[in-house]
């Protein structure tokens, strides 16, 4: 169990992720694979300040602040995750309304 | 003693990253959108543990609070709703370039990852050092200071966000 281990998980789920949101054709995975995305970035994120200690100025305080870094990133990004989660599902309650499908792919009058 | 408990961590991970990383493919891959939601939920406990794995206790309970008691109860929320014009979850034209495309990505960083050589523990803090200050001091108080202190901006800024995102959605699904 080290740095790399937790590294290579992150990249795989982000990877996962990026794969579904490209190329499933309803709203709802391509929201959910978003989710997957976030969730990988924030194990990155945490595993990195979990062994990649930035600074410290020697005292055991300081120690855990550089630490928490990864960790204070994480829970911002689960905020802005919460939120991006209620946007997109309340555009996908508006496409089905709307559209009554959905599928990505119906939704194209800008394209013609 | 000491190699056994690290054998046991070992078994935990590994069991952990499979059982991730096999609801992750699951949620790309089946064609019933309630069942990729219900990986999904299996997919955010399985970073849950990840984070207790990596000391990060709060976080897990974050993880546990937020993801599966709410985003995931919200996505199952619209799945039902949309159940009427359910068409299932099939792939778009692009399945093979993107497939390669990112494939190819995938094993870059993954070379990059195993060939960089990580400074592990860089500023001479020893991993013994590290431990005493997990145990000694509250990470939970740690967190709440840095949140109201050093990062408070941004603490402001995203309960602004919050606001406006739920002003937002409740726009955006009103009937008019």
């Amino acid at each position: 169990m080290d740095l790399q281990q937790f590294l290579i998980i992150g990249a795989i789920l982000f990877f996962i992720g990026l794969f579904g949101s490209f190329t499933k054709k309803n709203t709802i995975v391509v929201l959910m694979c978003i989710e997957l995305m976030f969730n990988a970035v924030n194990l990155t994120a945490v595993a990195m300040s979990r062994y990649l200690v930035p600074y410290s100025t020697g005292n055991d305080s300081s120690i855990v602040d550089s630490i928490l870094t990864g960790q204070i990133f994480s829970i911002f990004i689960i905020t802005i995750a919460a939120a991006e989660i209620a946007i997109g599902l309340a555009i996908v309650i508006v496409l089905v309304r709307n559209y009554k499908s959905v599928f990505i792919s119906d939704v194209k009058e800008l394209k013609h | 003693m000491e190699n056994d408990t690290s054998l046991i961590i070992d078994i935990v991970f590994w069991i952990i990253a499979v059982s991730t990383i096999v609801s992750a493919i699951a949620v790309v891959a089946l064609k019933d959108v309630f069942r990729s939601a219900l990986f999904l939920v299996v997919t955010f406990i399985g970073i849950a543990g990840m984070f207790l794995l990596l000391r990060a206790e709060f976080l897990a309970m974050v993880q546990i609070l937020l993801y599966v008691g709410a985003i995931a109860v919200l996505i199952l929320f619209a799945v039902v709703l949309t159940r009427d014009v359910e068409q299932g979850s099939p792939f778009n034209r692009y399945l093979i370039p993107v497939l390669v495309i990112s494939g190819l990505i995938l094993a870059g960083v993954i070379f990059v990852i195993t060939n960089t050589n990580w400074n592990v523990n860089s500023n001479n803090i020893t991993s013994e050092q590290m431990t005493a200050a997990f145990v000694e001091t509250s990470i939970l108080g740690n967190i709440a200071e840095l949140l109201i202190k050093k990062y408070v901006l941004a603490f402001e800024v995203v309960s602004v966000v919050l606001l406006s995102a739920v002003i937002g959605s409740l726009a955006l699904v009103r009937k008019r």
